[in-house]
């Protein structure tokens, strides 16, 4: 199927918005648009960051996922109590695969799940005691840890139990930071406020701990990569090239990150941020208060590496220009090999994607590496400035979809017809029996890393491997086929 | 009265950052920005207008400030 030409798109959307009573039509229309490379600002064609319609389907997280899940989550020596009833952290326990080095129970925690499972009578009479008794806990049961953090669910805000006072006082006996984060999950309207919140506590209660204190070595290399949650190894991925280029990456925020890391983030002389919207407060914080410039980079195929690479260098000086020079080239015929490779089998292909955070816009380039295009992008919790960076990545014409419904992402594609979806795992079984090809881009699908020279490889095969596989050749029954030869066999017999 | 995070790009323009409301516009005009004084109204690209007591000498930026809608 050829593109879809701007009128199309836009009848597409009439279409798929008819079923909708008036009200809802009016609202959803407001998130659909058809791609204009020639408009500065997203806010002129779509609007992003609002409360999602009562009945549709969304796939949208709260903000304790985005606290919890995200950003404090994959802090790995630090102990994140979901303090609240079990099941929050239990059904988000370790699902993101946030890889870290580390003994889990002993000095790292990222997969354990710490809860206060709040019964009645901690919601009739109050939680607070069970708190500070679940602090000393932790601490009798895993000395080694470097911190604690609580995050709260729903019904901390609701009975209005005094977090924080509880965390202060606990820290000052125990002598190690406890943050509360007051990422209750009826905040705002997606997970994308647990974002902001997690910042926000982060600049709180850790940024500033170690003001004034010299006694760690800088060299004019350091820099801290900021947003990168190590799914599946991904910041590895990147953190190696950074440090061929010659630079000393200090931080990693947070996948495998500690919280000693975090606080030394502020002696950093470059920030480098992969994930805008989940970490961009905390940059623009150290910015203004520590005079840190920060900047956002892509690492996803090689075209994206190249170009965010030099961009990183530009920072520094020649040495680390010239570095970033050898490193391209060093990885260069890795990756044409693989160009190679993949690109006859992939070309052409389309994709349509749906994701959070970043990957709506960084993975479009890795596809236009392989020769594939998307056709069509959306993201589950993006305010605008992120719109503002995907339109100039699209394509003309292309669908943009903000908090797509399951109905309209699913209408879209009976349409559009797509040669591979990339979303979420809510979405991945219904496409798979729509016979459609499916990429979960939340967590790579169980492999990865993505990110990187080496991530690269992981993606074109995976690509590959889903979209070339021959069972979507078997879609239809053996019986409901028509038989081999039987077309001749009847015309024999006349 | 937001609190404002002015900060310059790349392109060396003043941006201008409302955490809160998840706006973030480049400053067109300001009324003073001397080396003495910077402040008064400001008017962003979108054409909303905005306004600060002029701070002498001039802030270093990135700084978060205090503004006052322009119509206020």
């Amino acid at each position: 199927m050829t593109a879809l030409t701007r009128e199309e798109t836009q009848a597409l959307i009439q279409e798929v918005l008819e079923v909708y009573p008036d009200k809802a039509k009016k609202d959803r229309a407001k998130h659909l648009a058809v791609n204009d490379q020639s408009i500065e600002q997203s806010k002129k064609c779509i609007t992003s960051n609002r409360k999602s319609l009562p009945g549709v389907m969304t796939v949208r997280g709260c903000a304790y996922a985005g606290s919890k899940g995200v950003v404090w989550g994959p802090i790995k020596d630090m102990v994140h109590i979901s303090h609240g009833p079990v099941g929050c952290g239990q059904y988000s326990r370790a699902g993101r695969r946030n890889y870290y080095v580390g003994h889990t129970g002993v000095n790292t925690f990222g997969t354990m799940n710490f809860t206060s499972d709040f019964q009645e009578k901690d919601i009739v009479f109050g939680g607070d005691k069970k708190l500070a008794k679940l602090i000393d806990e932790i601490e009798q049961l895993f000395p080694l840890v470097k911190g604690i953090s609580v995050q709260s669910e729903c019904p901390i805000g609701l009975i209005g139990d005094d977090i924080e006072a509880v965390s202060k006082k606990k820290a000052k006996e125990l002598e190690k930071p406890i943050v509360p984060v007051r990422c209750e999950g009826f905040r705002g309207v997606s997970q994308s406020l647990g974002h902001h919140i997690a910042n926000d506590a982060i600049r709180d209660w850790v940024i500033g701990n170690r003001d004034g204190d010299e006694s760690f070595a800088t060299t004019p290399y350091d820099v801290a990569v900021i947003g990168d949650y190590n799914i599946g190894g991904d910041a590895w991925a990147s953190r190696i090239l950074l440090e061929e280029m010659g630079l000393r990456v200090v931080a990693q925020w947070s996948g495998d990150g500690t919280l000693s890391e975090m606080e030394l983030t502020p002696k950093v002389k470059l920030n480098l941020i992969h994930c805008y919207r989940s970490m961009n407060y905390i940059s623009r914080f150290m910015e203004e208060k520590y005079g840190v410039p920060w900047m956002e980079y892509n690492f996803f195929g090689p075209t994206k590496i190249a170009e965010s690479l030099r961009k990183i260098a530009a920072f520094f000086d020649e040495t680390i220009q010239a570095n970033a020079e050898k490193v391209i080239a060093k990885y260069e015929a890795e990756y044409q090999a693989i160009v190679a490779k993949y690109r006859p089998r992939l070309e052409g292909k389309r994709v349509m994607l749906y994701v959070g955070g970043l990957r709506p816009r960084h993975v479009i380039g890795a596809y236009e590496d392989l020769g594939m295009e998307v056709v069509g992008t959306g993201y589950e919790f993006a305010h605008n400035d992120d719109y503002d960076r995907t339109i100039k990545e699209m394509g003309n014409a292309t669908l943009l979809y903000d908090d797509v419904t399951g109905y309209e992402f699913e209408e879209f594609v009976k349409k559009v017809k797509p040669d591979l979806i990339g979303s979420g795992i809510k979405e991945k079984y219904i496409f798979q029996k729509m016979g459609v090809p499916f990429r979960q881009m939340h967590s790579w699908d169980y492999s990865g890393p993505y990110h990187g020279y080496d991530g690269f490889a992981i993606f074109a095969r995976d690509m590959d491997m889903t979209i070339n596989n021959p069972c979507w050749k078997s879609m239809q029954a053996p019986w409901q086929k028509p038989a081999e030869g039987e077309a001749e066999k009847i015309a024999a017999s006349a | 009265m937001p609190n404002v995070m002015i900060r310059k790009n790349d392109a060396g323009a003043l941006l201008f950052y409302v955490a809160k409301k998840d706006m973030e516009e480049t400053i067109a005009s300001v009324e003073m920005d001397t080396a003495e004084t910077w402040g008064g109204e400001v008017e962003l690209t979108d054409g909303s207008r905005w306004y600060i007591d002029p701070i002498s000498p001039p802030p270093a930026f990135p700084t978060t400030l205090r503004f006052k809608r322009g119509d206020e």
